[in-house]
């Protein structure tokens, strides 16, 4: 089983990419959890969410405390939360920002393997504005999902509840994200 | 968002969709976190036409049990759901409708009772409602949610029952989380619950009745005993229930309790909801270790199945009995059931009450493998333990 | 007050349900009243206002006319008494004798 932790800032869609998530993997046959942690909700502050991934039926539902794959969707958050809380030095920190990997981990001082890229820049040339998509997709490329299939998911999830051309650039955004990172 | 016949919902989700398939005549609720989403779901569904039920919008949970009892007295299938507060406020009705034989299926999406108000899981609100004579089925993850909640209303409607049943899921931690769920096809649920015919429906102007009447003390006693009857006949008709349904899901539904790894086991946890998944989890990892530990998780809490429990339990080494509510002054509600079951026993495992969870506080695997080491210790202190608490 | 044989419980709807629509006749309820109205046929105009005040449908009625009063569930509010306009109805102390009794 592996455990994802998400943060994010409220209204940045770090729930939604969470959810997008669940519904990639159970298109691989997966079984899945995804939650939010949930508080004193508001646009703006720090939020976490969380996934699980497993070939088995997942029975556990405590909180997750070590993940092996943290998101960070808000460059500020590196600061402001703790991304690397429960990160073992073996874990995969990816994280939207302007800076360098390199820059990354002197910065929170975490050893394992960090993938930088900045996934803003990415969603305001797509015109979508949002970075969770591209978060997102540099994440399914992380855990091996296949794109084409990640691609589809997300397309019809989305096509749910935002309009075509939207839709087109939240793709061209997740595009730029799956390819913005090696796994 | 599916594959095969696997999805990924929250638990809101789930609910409202085996609301949809039970197609209820009349839901009225009012809503309170963490169960509003369940019944925007549901009226969702019916604004868009996918089920004809009449959602009545209440003014307060206590107002939407009055009128779920007048709808079910008038002879309607009727639903509702709610959660902390919410409940407390609909107690008093719930008392009435239960003793006015009322099969009202209710959702509880547990949350602790205020104060401090607070939003989060714990069974305290479901607790409260413990004597109130309904009967009470709680769901470790979403799918049992579903799937309790189809059985519920072939288990309220039988005429050897006729009672309200709460089916209960952890709030936030089930309700709020996506996860993976298989729902029947809508026929099959059709087929499954059937068509409700009441007993004494009010609207039949041909047989006119007079419902929830004043009793002196003539009478009171005996209407009671009416109840006490019905209860008991639920067991029964929980198994057959639940063998016509584990035909139909192929999902595996066969007691009022399900053990894991439990019949050779020395040491024992009992406990009920969500943590029961975290507690297999915990099982499993010590039984690779050579420990002969297990589980026991009550589907069923009201009635409670006190002779199956004792058989299941009377051999072991040591209980731990794990409560997610307090009762102030006394043991926890769930330790005091298991405990008086096992009162006549000669040879009686080593009892121990657990608090655990209050207000959303969160349990992991290392709590539980922790109290499992615990029973090894035959010196164990029979005190109230409290888990992850900074006492 | 009528005396009913109790029943055990398993020999009675359950849920408190009285089955049959006529449960007053079956009980006398007049035995609560303090004071008695008394009906006076010839002042009585059969404007009916007495019938239709009277919270427990005590006034017999034939042919659309007042005939009397049914004492045996009459509570004696004394509303008719209050509304009728030609004074055709009084109270009177339960056990006092009239001309009517």
């Amino acid at each position: 089983m592996k455990e994802i932790r998400w943060h994010g800032r409220g209204g940045q869609g770090a729930k939604t990419a969470s959810q997008l998530l669940a519904d990639i993997n159970l298109q691989e046959g997966k079984f899945v959890q995804s939650f939010p942690e949930y508080g004193p909700e508001r646009s703006g502050a720090p939020i976490k969410a969380y996934n699980r991934v497993s070939d088995e039926k997942i029975r556990v539902h405590s909180g997750v405390y070590e993940p092996e794959v943290v998101a960070v969707v808000d460059p500020t958050l590196l600061s402001a939360a703790n991304p690397t809380e429960g990160l073992s030095s073996d874990g995969i920190l990816l994280v939207n920002t302007g800076k360098s990997a390199e820059e990354i981990k002197s910065e929170t001082g975490f050893n394992g393997k960090v993938l930088a890229f900045n996934a803003t820049e990415v969603a305001e040339n797509a015109g979508s504005g949002y970075a969770n998509v591209p978060v997102l997709g540099a994440l399914v490329r992380v855990l091996g999902t296949d794109y084409e299939l990640a691609r589809a998911e997300v397309e019809s999830a989305l096509l749910k509840k935002l309009p075509e051309e939207v839709v087109e650039m939240n793709l061209a955004a997740f595009k730029a994200g799956y390819e913005a990172v090696n796994n | 968002m599916s594959n095969g016949n696997r999805q990924v919902l929250t638990g809101h989700q789930v609910v409202a969709n085996a609301m949809r398939q039970v197609d209820p005549d009349v839901v009225a609720a009012y809503p309170i976190t963490p169960q509003s989403e369940i019944v925007e779901y549901f009226s969702k569904f019916v604004a868009d036409g996918k089920v004809d039920s009449e959602v009545i919008t209440v003014e307060s949970e206590h107002s939407a049990m009055s009128a779920c009892v007048g709808s079910s007295a008038a002879g309607a299938r009727t639903m509702t759901a709610t959660a902390s507060q919410g409940l407390a406020l609909m107690l008093e009705i719930v008392y009435i409708a239960a003793s006015m034989r009322a099969p009202i299926v209710m959702t509880v999406a547990n949350r602790a009772l205020s104060g401090p108000i607070n939003i989060h899981c714990d069974h305290s609100d479901s607790m409260a409602a413990r004597d109130s004579g309904v009967i009470q089925i709680y769901g470790e993850d979403a799918q049992e949610a579903y799937d309790f909640t189809l059985m519920a209303q072939r288990l309220a409607e039988n005429e050897d029952v006729l009672l309200p049943v709460m089916v209960t899921l952890d709030g936030f931690t089930l309700t709020h989380t996506a996860q993976v769920a298989e729902l029947l096809p809508d026929d099959t649920v059709t087929d499954f619950v059937g068509e409700y015919e009441p007993l004494y429906p009010l609207l039949d102007v041909d047989n006119p009745t007079t419902q929830g009447p004043f009793d002196m003390p003539d009478y009171y006693f005996e209407h009671k005993l009416q109840q006490v009857e019905a209860m008991n006949n639920v067991p029964e008709k929980f198994l057959e229930v639940q063998e016509e349904f584990s035909d139909l899901s192929d999902r595996e539904y066969s007691g009022l309790f399900e053990s894991y790894r439990l019949d050779d086991a020395d040491y024992a946890i009992v406990l009920l909801g969500s943590t029961a998944g975290t507690a297999k989890v915990v099982v499993d990892e010590l039984r690779d270790k050579g420990k002969k530990v297990g589980l026991l998780k009550p589907w069923m809490f009201r009635p409670f199945p006190a002779e199956e429990m004792k058989e299941a339990l009377k051999e072991k080494e040591a209980v731990a009995v794990f409560d997610r509510s307090l009762s102030f002054g006394s043991s926890g509600p769930l330790y005091l059931e298991v405990s008086s079951a096992l009162s006549h026993e000669d040879n009686k495992p080593r009892l121990y009450n657990y608090t655990y969870g209050l207000g959303g506080r969160d349990i992991a695997e290392g709590h539980i493998a922790e109290v499992f080491e615990d029973l090894e210790n035959p010196d164990l202190e029979s005190k109230m333990h409290y888990i992850n608490a900074r006492t | 007050m009528a005396e009913f044989e109790l029943k055990k419980y398993d020999e009675v709807p359950i849920g408190g349900v009285v089955t049959g629509g006529a449960t007053p006749e079956l009980n006398e309820t007049g035995d609560w009243r303090s004071n008695r109205p008394i009906f006076d046929e010839d002042k009585c105009i059969q404007c009916l206002l007495c019938w239709s005040h009277c919270p427990d449908a005590s006034f017999y009625i034939e042919d659309e006319e007042v005939q009397g009063i049914d004492y045996d569930h009459c509570k004696g509010c004394g509303i008719c008494a209050e509304i009728c306009p030609v004074d055709a109805i009084t109270m009177v102390p339960e056990g006092e004798d009239s001309e009517d009794e």
